[in-house]
């Protein structure tokens, strides 16, 4: 089957941050995105995990969009903006898409 | 004195507090035990809905009085000045950067519900009434300290700001709806619609503090043991004598209110305690320098312990003292 070639863009971000960034990427005209919600980890500011966190503060989501490589500078300057003083990474990989149209 | 330790004594060995040191202690000895992420929410939200449509029932019962607009004002002063009050003594007793010892003094001027929560359970084990709508004090108590620690943290050139988005945040925060919100069902059903529902909010009231304290002890023990380092002998002193000194403050605005002894503890451990749901998250937008390891682990390893324990048996004997309760 015919596949075409597309970016992942992986951005894991502090859950208090989770609506800013979606609304800059909707802005920056991503045509969709996925969340998934993050077990834990560790990192610079130390180590965390979302179990029987009652607040969002310290917990993490990873926010994942697929897009076609002209759109991928607008997207991480917009994400950029909004992360710029904040925990988190942001990850671009090349990856292959069925319907290219969509993305 | 002998009363506060007696009432600390009984205190320590109530089903409440060892759930909670079962928590801590099972987290501190790194035992897998844990409590998922949707069962602690689920728990925190029957907290939340029952204490507040009990309070509103306990308003529709009794009736409102005066007081109510003078004790939410009050709530709101205590909100706005005890960052200040905490703000001048991390300066003075920590080497707390100016964005960190804002983003501490935030959390001590806003509120912890389950402390508030805690207390309540203590007081109605000992008879001891209590203004029903202390319930909207405490959630009117969650937001100023935000602004206030924000504006600490600009003058001083800390940087950090708010937006529209975090307005709404801040104010619409889940706990503040829901406590709020059950406040209005229970004052407009009152105590015809408590008894509808008490055998869901009442008995069973206790138990369901049990578990979301035995996860609070977990959280704080997580906690402790992973950041544990960052809290020095200064921030550790500094989470013993805030609470003290909030409830000082919580007790003066409590006797000049003439409020009853039990409002008077509950003024009192409003102002003792430091939040650790609202302020964390709202500090994470606001203040994203500022490091969440020292106002988490003060607020959730030391002051909510400390006042657990042996912060609000000292409340409860010392607004006994001064109201003759």
């Amino acid at each position: 089957m015919q596949t075409h070639e597309a970016k992942r863009v992986e951005i894991t971000i502090e859950a208090p941050m989770e609506r800013r960034l979606v609304r800059a990427l909707k802005e920056a005209g991503v045509a969709g995105y996925t969340i998934l919600p993050v077990l834990g980890g560790y990192g610079r500011s130390g180590e965390w995990s979302r179990e029987g966190q009652v607040s969002r503060a310290g917990g993490m989501v990873c926010v994942i969009c697929i897009l076609s490589e002209d759109r991928l500078q607008p997207l991480l300057e917009a994400a950029f903006a909004v992360l710029e003083r904040h925990l988190g990474v942001v990850c671009v990989t090349d990856c292959e898409v069925l319907r290219p149209g969509r993305f | 004195m002998s009363d506060i330790l007696d009432l600390a004594a009984g205190n320590l060995i109530s089903p409440i507090i060892l759930s909670f040191a079962l928590g801590g202690a099972a987290a501190l000895a790194r035992s897998d035990l844990s409590v998922p992420e949707a069962a602690a929410k689920a728990l925190s939200i029957y907290l939340l809905f029952a204490i507040g449509f009990k309070g509103g029932a306990s308003v529709a019962g009794h009736g409102l009085d005066g007081t109510l607009i003078l004790s939410l004002g009050t709530g709101i002063v205590l909100s706005v000045l005890l960052p200040f009050v905490a703000f001048a003594l991390l300066r003075a007793m920590t080497r707390l950067s100016v964005v960190d010892a804002g983003a501490v003094a935030g959390h001590y001027g806003s509120i912890s519900i389950v402390t508030f929560v805690a207390a309540s359970s203590v007081l109605a084990s000992r008879g001891i009434g209590a203004e029903g709508y202390m319930v909207a004090v405490a959630a009117i108590m969650e937001a100023p300290a935000i602004l206030a620690a924000l504006w600490l943290v600009v003058r001083k050139g800390g940087g950090g700001g708010i937006d529209a988005g975090l307005w709404r945040e801040i104010l619409l925060n889940g706990s503040i709806v829901l406590l709020v919100g059950a406040f209005a069902i229970g004052w407009i059903t009152g105590p015809e619609g408590l008894a509808e529902i008490d055998s869901f909010i009442v008995a069973p009231f206790k138990g369901v503090l049990c578990l979301f304290l035995l996860d609070m002890g977990l959280v704080a023990g997580r906690n402790l043991r992973a950041s544990g380092k960052v809290i020095t002998p200064g921030l550790l002193a500094f989470g013993v004598l805030m609470p003290l000194v909030g409830s000082l403050f919580g007790l003066a605005a409590g006797l000049a209110l003439n409020l009853s002894t039990g409002g008077v503890v509950l003024l009192m451990t409003l102002a003792a305690s430091a939040s650790y749901i609202a302020v964390p998250a709202a500090m994470r937008v606001a203040l994203p320098e500022a490091n969440p390891s020292v106002y988490l682990t003060l607020s959730l390893g030391v002051t909510f312990p400390f006042n657990l324990t042996l912060g609000i048996p000292a409340y409860v004997a010392l607004a006994s003292l001064t109201t003759g309760g």
